[in-house]
């Protein structure tokens, strides 16, 4: 319970809360570094000046409306579809994982997984760009094939939390994941 | 094992009673899907039961007790309660009890033979009835396709959808009613229904009805033999107009049967091509309101004379053009007025039959423009026609260069084949070395010598008919796109998805509510809908679309060669 500060694989701050809701259910939140002002006004001033600077060239004051609008909504498309706020996990056991993605605009983005589609969480290795990186993932089972993995959900896509993070997240993730092992089957489908 | 209850939210502050519901064992889970209040005689709720399991093949039963009490708990009714577990014997038997306005719940299970005497863990899960009544779970495409492992690894989630939906039949009395069993669920304040919903159900059979009869007129008249000459069915095949007419008859008489549509994708199929339907129809009476008005028809009509002559004006400069010494290459001066003067009447033939047709072309524009109102497609479509038509002669502008230019390099193929003492087998699909006289070696070396030098002047009059042929082919391309767009977009389930999401569904999310310690794991089931890119691949309309029947390397190929290429295939066409 409570929040720690852990980097990202790029040097950023992220935070990591922890919830233990019951002896089944946990939740774990990764906090992303908000949007900075700073770059904020390094972009707008640079695609207005770009704008000026063809004004002047053309003399067609279209041009600055129009870099008016574009940066608007170009502000807009990026905090409802592009920066993520928070990324959390809810694992509930016997019923499944929920992965949750809330964007700068409010919109939140949900897949919920069931337990039975689950095979384990791992955590695994990426090249991404020049790095090596570590990322968490949820292997799902293949319905025809015991042993098979039919697909990989990689987690905190854009967070990437380093290992000492992702390490915590696996050990909470497991403890659950050990208790439906444990539990007596009943007869049916495994 | 972990139990999880689904309770419906709408219960919440129903008064005690007994819950009713299905147990799937394998999942251990209890789905509610009522409660049902005291005073009630026992055989009669058994009764009632056994007939719901009847008709909806849904094996409901009792689960357990449910007990709202306004003051502190009462010992007395909690013993009645239990008491009720050996009456209607159930394994486990629920008990849940809420006091006064408490929001945390106090859930327990009773289990008369039990291997394991330790308390299980209890999750209780909140669902909104309507919705996940109304709502279709959406498997993911993957898993879709693949159609082996159906009823066992039928997840969680959709045997919960599936129960609540398939037992609509329960929700259908409501407290009004004067039956022996009183029952809470969504419905029970009373059952909705829509006038509007109603009577277009009744006016629907007999619009079917008649719209099948004319369907079947129309195609009547369309299958007789006298469409089916040479020129005239020629002509049908060739022109996307009519193609575009029969598919919408077929989509017509989709939606005219009265056969009921067996399962959700028929249903919004038909949905989907009338919402499709009527929209076309009314963008196109829009669009003959806009062409009628100030006769802008007539002025089109003006205009189209002068813009064909410009364009045959253009063409003729071009032919000028390459008469003389186009971009600086010297050109066999022989062949290239051979060639110019042959494009040059022909073009001359051309102007001449436009202005024959001219005072024709405003009546036959009016009448033509009112086909419109059959919808905007036809009318694209009619478009894409008229553009063909006008510019024919390109066609065969581009015709006669890709013949002349193949003719041009398959002789010199073979004669190069020739020149270095080789031969084609046609038996053998091979080159096979070949011993030639001398005169043939003398003739065929200076046949080859002569059409290598002639090459660039027809090459380049290849070239440029070519280059225009492909500007109209790309114009037409881009409007039987955008024909096609509006053929294949589902716009009822799109508009399905923006004013009710829930009713498509990709999936559930869960929101963890207030917990109280010692109290069960309370969690809120929600719908989480489809997103849109799925809905439109889940739900398009099928269509005659034409795309692109080459690779790009195969049409280079077929230009370099000479071959004449057709760049756009309509599904159902002959393979050439």
């Amino acid at each position: 319970m409570g929040e720690r500060r852990y980097r990202s694989a790029s040097g950023a701050l992220v935070a990591l809360r922890r919830r233990q809701h019951s002896a089944s259910c946990r939740e774990l939140a990764v906090r992303c570094p908000r949007l900075q002002l700073r770059s904020l006004s390094a972009v707008t001033s640079a695609v207005w000046l770009a704008a000026y600077g063809l004004f002047v060239l053309s003399e067609n004051s279209m041009v600055l409306s129009a870099a008016i609008f574009i940066t608007l909504f170009g502000l807009i498309i990026y905090l409802h579809f592009v920066k993520v706020d928070q990324e959390s996990l809810l694992v509930i056991g016997s019923l499944g994982i929920q992965v949750t993605s809330s964007y700068a605009s409010g919109r939140e983005s949900t897949t919920f997984i069931e337990m039975g589609q689950v095979k384990d969480v791992v955590i695994n290795e990426a090249i991404h760009m020049q790095k090596v990186i570590y990322y968490l993932c949820i292997l799902l089972q293949d319905p025809g094939d015991p042993q098979g993995v039919s697909e990989v959900v990689p987690l905190f896509q854009s967070s990437k939390p380093r290992l000492d993070c992702l390490i915590e997240v696996y050990k909470s993730c497991q403890e659950i994941l050990e208790q439906r092992k444990t539990a007596p089957q009943s007869s049916g489908i495994k | 094992m972990v139990l999880k209850v689904f309770f419906p939210s709408c219960c919440s502050s129903a008064e005690s009673g007994i819950l009713i519901g299905r147990w799937i064992s394998e999942q251990n889970s209890a789905v509610i899907l009522a409660v049902v209040h005291f005073p009630f005689i026992p055989v009669q709720v058994k009764q009632y039961l056994s007939e719901v399991q009847r008709v909806t093949k849904v094996s409901v039963s009792v689960l357990g007790s449910w007990s709202n009490s306004k003051q502190e708990k009462e010992e007395s009714l909690s013993e009645f309660l239990e008491d009720l577990g050996t009456i209607f014997s159930h394994e486990p038997w629920i008990q849940i009890s809420k006091e006064g306005d408490s929001k945390f719940w106090s859930c327990s299970t009773l289990q008369k033979q039990s291997n394991n005497p330790k308390e299980e863990e209890i999750i209780l899960v909140y669902y909104d009835q309507r919705k996940v009544m109304l709502s279709h779970l959406h498997p993911p495409l993957a898993t879709a396709t693949s159609t082996d492992h159906k009823a066992d690894d039928a997840s969680k989630l959709s045997a919960v959808f599936d129960t609540v939906a398939k037992s609509k039949i329960l929700f259908m009395t409501d407290r009004y009613d004067d039956g022996p069993i009183k029952l809470t669920h969504w419905q029970s304040d009373g059952v909705e229904a829509s006038i509007i919903v109603e009577l277009m159900k009744q006016a629907s059979v007999p619009a079917c009805m008649l719209l099948t009869f004319l369907l079947s007129l129309i195609s009547g008249i369309c299958r007789s033999r006298v469409l089916k000459f040479w020129p005239l069915s020629f002509l049908w095949s060739k022109l996307s107009t009519c193609e575009q007419l029969g598919h919408r008859l077929q989509h017509l008489q989709v939606i005219s049967s009265n056969k009921k549509a067996q399962n959700q994708t028929q249903l919004m199929r038909k949905a989907n091509i009338f919402v499709s339907l009527l929209i076309d129809v009314a963008l196109g009476i829009l669009l003959m309101s806009w062409l009628y008005r100030k006769n802008r028809i007539g002025h089109l009509a003006d205009t189209l004379i002068p813009v064909a002559d410009h364009v045959a004006e253009e063409l003729q400069d071009l032919l000028q053009w390459l008469m003389g010494a186009p971009a600086g290459l010297k050109m066999n001066r022989a062949l290239d007025q051979v060639l110019g003067r042959f494009f040059l009447y022909h073009i001359h033939l051309w102007i001449s039959y436009i202005h024959l047709m001219s005072p024709f072309i405003e009546m036959i524009l009016w009448y033509v423009g009112l086909s419109a109102c059959l919808g905007l497609t036809v009318a694209l479509c009619i478009l894409s026609d008229i553009i063909a038509l006008l510019t024919f002669h390109i066609y065969c502008f581009y015709v006669y260069g890709a013949r002349l230019y193949c003719l041009k390099i398959y002789g010199l193929s073979s004669l190069w084949r020739l020149f270095r003492g080789k031969k084609w087998n046609v038996l053998r699909q091979r080159v096979d070395s070949c011993s030639y006289d001398l005169d043939q070696l003398f003739i065929g070396t200076l046949l080859f010598t002569i059409l290598l030098f002639l090459l660039p002047t027809t090459a380049l009059y290849y070239l440029v008919f070519t280059l225009l042929r492909l500007l109209v082919v790309i114009v037409q391309g881009l409007i039987h796109l955008l024909v096609d767009l509006i053929d294949s977009l589902p716009l009822y389930s799109i508009i399905l998805r923006l004013c009710r999401s829930y009713r498509l569904a990709a999936g559930v999310k869960f929101r963890v509510l207030e917990q109280q310690d010692g109290k069960p794991l309370r969690l809120l089931m929600q719908v989480n809908p489809l997103s849109y890119g799925s809905v439109i691949q889940t739900y398009r309309l099928p269509t005659y679309s034409c795309y692109p029947k080459d690779s790009w390397t195969s049409l280079c190929k077929k230009l370099f060669l000479g071959e004449l290429i057709y760049p756009w295939k309509h599904k159902g066409e002959k393979q050439d």
